[in-house]
């Protein structure tokens, strides 16, 4: 596996903090202001970086992330652009792990094996693709293993215990836990049964659990990171870019800006969770 | 993984993963596994359940009226001067097309697996009434996800369903048809996994979908079989049935695969023609991907993000195809033949005033290719085609084209 994505759990938990991590659309609204806003993500606090790959049909997504694929798709992003993004932003830093997320067509269509090679190249630590459950492990999450690319899996309230052990196998870099049954964005559910969750997959795998689908605040955060060893934030950044664009759906004076300040409100309550959990 | 089928049957696939080839498989979120899986297990059991096969008989016969005539097409058949057509008449079902078939035996997959709640998605509305009915019927409430466009060209439909007690939700999002009402379809299911059961109209999504659509589709071919041996003492030479997502076709096609004698087409939407993206002829002009959890040809661009394509008619208004087509395309067992939107009005208004039938849109399609092959056939050939569902949906659509006061 590349380095990046260990390294940088092994340094958090030497640290006694949760990761932050960052989702983003590639190409929202345009390739060059996506491109200024992954580059700012690090300084702001993002510790992971998560890469939407847009699709046309994105059936996971709430209204927030659908719209953000939309915009990037009408401006002529595609993913060979979105893997040109990471290698952009490889160029200032090489040490923020970057991780693939979307659904698996366009890979499919690119060429699994070009698309692995490509990604590599570009600095890609890992992918998280939607619509490939463990069933279809031998589309993508094999080849990728194979070639030291990470393949990070879901596991949702739907994940009961017997099916946690298949969900498992084959997984590495960490586990994304879906906080909730639903799409992106929805309400935040009870931050007990999300503890409650985290412990049980905590018991079945030494790797890093982090949580998304929900988290919106620096509060919502606080309180996941203090179970978690992740917070995962996506709707709430895209919808911040979206309340910043012009009316034509440009990129508005504030865009990167705005969402600096979002993410590092929302990194702030990251950091203090573990100092309330300790409390 | 990828075994294909046995060499020696047409009809013994999926495999245990779903795959037709290389075709189909299972494609979802995490979230919806289980379910599927659940599903799954509950098809295999009730499809090996008397019980269960008796009630589905039962009501095939009572509610839905079958078995659905087979006419002899007299006059259209004098007319074209070549081959003896048959319709097999699924607009005669209840509800006025062949979605109940679909919709009886999945509604009681529901009942036996105590889902409380009904989704679905439609695109002409057949399917959404069909859903609604039985709802109805046994006491769902249920919910019919429709593209926005979709819910304006089938008035008629939207305002059954109305009737019938469910609630109808209109999808904005893309072009506002099929696939956007399935993406919004699936969003509800992940978000209600506990009590909602998917009622998916057509012979495509993931595994067992397909292969359980069609099975109960598979009804139509069967009768047909025994009613045109009946008729003629042979089977049909050729087998016609227009094809969006693919579950009247499979259902008239599947217990025909291994005659080798008899041909199959099936018949996309050509639109407005192939030369551009204003079609849905996902075989004809389409390439393999993934999209509503399974391996199928697709309307796609270079990046593989899905096209909308187009279609006269709402219920082929779809840029994919139920995958066991695409494998039965790959091998060559069916031919897949594009027919335009005028090709298609044109077939519509002459059945009409040759049979005193006004067909759908959708399977004006089918009877547009039977206008095309019949003459080029001798007078002692049979055509058996799929009549899969009544045009009353349609007039509005039909009499704005012809310019017709309303």
């Amino acid at each position: 596996m590349t380095a990046r994505m260990n390294e940088r759990f092994a340094a958090l938990k030497a640290e006694g903090r949760p990761a932050f991590v960052t989702y983003f659309m590639g190409g929202d609204p345009d390739f060059e202001t996506s491109l200024e806003i992954m580059k700012a993500l690090p300084a702001a606090g993002a510790d992971v970086i998560e890469l939407g790959m847009p699709f046309s049909d994105p059936m996971a997504d709430g209204p927030a992330i659908q719209l953000a694929g939309q915009r990037a798709l009408k401006h002529g992003q595609t993913l060979a652009r979105t893997l040109d993004l990471a290698r952009r932003f490889r160029e200032i830093d090489n040490r923020t792990p970057i991780v693939l997320m979307g659904y698996y067509n366009p890979i499919y269509v690119y060429g699994v094996e070009k698309f692995l090679d490509d990604a590599l190249a570009a600095g890609i630590d890992g992918l998280i693709v939607v619509d490939l459950p463990p069933e279809m492990d031998d589309e993508l999450c094999i080849p990728a293993l194979a070639k030291g690319v990470n393949f990070i899996r879901l596991a949702t309230p739907t994940t009961d215990e017997k099916r946690l052990k298949t969900v498992l196998r084959n997984t590495s870099g960490f586990v994304y836990y879906v906080s909730m049954n639903g799409i992106t964005g929805s309400a935040l559910p009870d931050p007990s049964l999300i503890s409650g969750a985290v412990g049980r997959i905590k018991a079945h795998t030494d790797l890093p659990i982090c949580v998304g689908f929900g988290v919106k605040t620096a509060e919502h955060a606080r309180a996941i990171g203090a179970a978690a060893d992740g917070v995962v934030v996506g709707s709430a950044i895209v919808a911040e870019i979206a309340a910043s664009l012009t009316a034509e759906g440009a990129a508005g004076p504030d865009t990167v800006a705005s969402v600096v300040r979002l993410v590092r409100s929302i990194a702030d309550g990251v950091h203090a969770s573990r100092l309330v959990a300790a409390e | 993984m990828n075994q294909t089928p046995k060499l020696n049957s047409f009809r013994s696939g999926p495999d245990e993963d779903g795959r037709f080839g290389i075709f189909g498989g299972r494609f979802v979120a995490e979230t919806l596994m289980p379910l599927i899986l659940d599903l799954q297990g509950e098809w295999e059991k009730a499809k090996n359940d008397p019980a269960f096969q008796r009630e589905l008989a039962d009501l095939g016969t009572h509610y839905i009226g079958r078995p659905s005539p087979l006419y002899f097409a007299e006059r259209l058949t004098e007319h074209l001067g070549g081959a003896k057509i048959y319709f097999k008449r699924e607009e005669l079902n209840h509800t006025g097309s062949h979605k109940i078939n679909n919709c009886i035996g999945q509604i009681l997959l529901a009942k036996r697996m105590g889902k409380t709640r009904i989704i679905a998605e439609t695109g002409a509305g057949q399917h959404g009434v069909a859903s609604a009915t039985v709802a109805a019927r046994f006491g769902f409430p249920c919910v019919v996800y429709m593209g926005a466009t979709d819910v304006e060209r089938q008035a008629p439909n939207v305002f059954r369903m109305k009737l019938l007690g469910a609630e109808v939700k209109p999808v904005t999002a893309g072009n506002g048809t099929l696939k956007d009402a399935m993406n919004e379809a699936l969003r509800d299911w992940v978000t209600n996994v506990d009590d909602t059961y998917y009622l998916i109209g057509t012979a495509a999504g993931p595994h067992p979908y397909p292969e359980m659509v069609r099975d109960f589709q598979s009804v139509i071919g069967t009768e047909a079989k025994e009613q045109v041996l009946e008729a003629e003492g042979r089977l049909p030479d050729l087998v016609i049935a227009a094809v969006g997502g693919g579950s009247n076709a499979i259902g008239i096609f599947h217990p025909f695969l291994d005659d080798e004698s008899v041909r199959i087409v099936g018949v996309e939407a050509g639109g407005r023609g192939l030369g551009g993206v204003e079609h849905c002829a996902s075989i004809t002009a389409g390439t393999p991907g993934v999209l509503h959890g399974n391996r199928t040809y697709l309307l796609q661009d270079q990046d593989g993000q899905i096209l909308e394509g187009h279609s006269i008619s709402a219920g082929l208004d779809y840029p994919g195809i139920g995958p066991e087509h695409s494998w039965l395309h790959n091998i060559g067992r069916v031919e897949y033949v594009p027919i335009m939107d005028q090709e298609a009005l044109d077939a519509f208004q002459l059945l009409t005033r040759l049979e005193g039938i006004i067909p759908a849109l959708e399977p004006s399609h089918a009877i547009a290719e039977v206008i095309k092959r019949a003459p080029q056939m001798g007078k002692d050939e049979i055509i058996l085609m799929n009549l899969s569902g009544r045009g009353d949906k349609d007039i509005f659509t039909v009499g704005k084209i012809l310019g017709m006061e309303m």
